[in-house]
């Protein structure tokens, strides 16, 4: 199963899903918040999640 | 694939759903900065800009994109400042990126903090009154910025003020009935206000969030996320949820109310003109009342 990075978090889960639209309807998660980089790309939600793939999710709200 | 070399792509705008690879989105998205910059007037010629910057990601995006223009317009001046309100953890930080950035691009930047200025740091004011530190942070900041700008020979000031924090203040506005504030936004301010007020230009009035979080990821403006401690639980972060709940279910929202909210602007604006100038008898800087609010606050501090 892929690892994932939550950055604002600071945590990392593991999620099974084909595509990254895919996991973050998994984590409940809105596309237009966050920025989700595969190896340190950026993808966008048809992405196809390979099974070494490095996945992270960026907020992409600064705070304050 | 990218809609136009099928390369693959970084992100697929949600009002247009085009995708796009990264060096396609980093042309349109200075493109569109600069249209922006034409559609609104919002240079003229010989202009000194001042940028008010915080280190975060969308004012350091607004700072590349005009100093970049200021590379081909010669006549165009760009300074950056930053105010450190004196919040531990956190501006601490962001002034850091700042620092590392404005010294990389050769851009001057100056730093102004309220300790020096106003005798305490945010935090120690937040102790101190029972207000609302964002209240607090949000009049002296906007006063600092104001007169900071005018002593440096400003003629506008730049802020990173995106389509997001638009729809939300129009939004905000809306829900508690204050058109009169909504009369003050738009992509350019306070042109025709009165002696000493430097108009603001939004040069970002037409990239989303989003947009303007990729671009500075694509051109590693980023760092990590640091948040303000004192952003929780407000108004605007409710109002910022339900707009991007709601563009995930209906694109182009954002979009829509921008678009809508540009064409009543005008009229917003003539009815709610400003009549007098007035300037703050304590300091002399321009204000609504007779004690600005700046003033207030320090008054209370004291
Ligand atoms: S969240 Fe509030 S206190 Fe923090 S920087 Fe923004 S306006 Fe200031
Ligand atoms: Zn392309
Ligand atoms: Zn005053």
């Amino acid at each position: 199963m892929p690892k994932v990075h939550l950055e604002k978090e600071n945590k990392t889960v593991n999620v099974q899903a084909k595509t990254i639209a895919e996991l973050l309807k998994k984590l409940k998660l809105n596309p237009t918040v966050c920025l989700v980089t595969v190896n340190n790309e950026l993808v966008t939600g048809q992405y196809k999640i390979k099974s070494r793939d490095k996945i992270k999710i960026l907020p992409v709200v600064s705070g304050g | 694939m990218c809609k136009f070399c099928k390369t693959n792509p970084v992100i697929t705008l949600t009002n247009s759903n085009i995708s796009l690879c990264s060096s396609c989105f980093i042309k349109y998205f200075e493109k569109k900065v600069f249209r922006t910059i034409r559609k609104f007037k919002l240079l003229d010629k010989g202009d000194t800009i001042v940028v008010g910057v915080s280190g975060g990601k969308d004012s350091l995006t607004i700072l590349n994109i005009l100093a970049k223009l200021a590379e081909t317009k010669r006549d165009l001046k760009i300074k950056a400042v930053l105010i450190d309100e004196g919040i531990k953890n956190y501006r601490s930080i962001t002034i850091k990126d700042a620092q590392k950035f404005c010294k990389e691009k050769k851009i001057q930047l100056y730093i102004y903090s309220f300790k020096k200025e106003f005798g305490y740091t945010l935090d120690e004011m937040v102790k101190k009154l029972k207000l609302n530190p964002c209240i607090i942070c949000g009049i002296l900041r906007r006063y600092l910025l104001n007169k900071k700008s005018r002593l440096l020979g400003a003629k506008k000031l730049a802020t990173g003020h995106h389509l997001d924090d638009e729809a939300q203040s129009i939004l905000m506005n809306q829900f508690k009935n204050n058109l009169e504030l909504s009369a003050r936004l738009g992509p350019i301010t306070g042109v025709a206000r009165f002696k000493n007020f430097i108009p603001r230009i939004k040069p970002l009035y037409l990239l989303t969030e989003k947009e303007t979080a990729t671009y500075a990821f694509l051109k590693k403006f980023n760092h990590k996320y640091v948040e303000c401690p004192y952003s929780q639980d407000c108004f605007r972060n409710d109002i910022r949820d339900f707009l991007n709940d709601f563009e995930n279910n209906y694109p182009g929202s954002k979009h829509g109310l921008i678009f809508s909210f540009l064409s009543v602007l005008p009229l917003l604006k003539e009815k709610y003109k400003e009549e007098k100038v007035r300037y703050c008898k304590s300091c002399k800087e321009p204000c609504a009342k007779e004690i600005c609010n700046a003033c207030e606050i320090i008054k209370k501090l004291k």
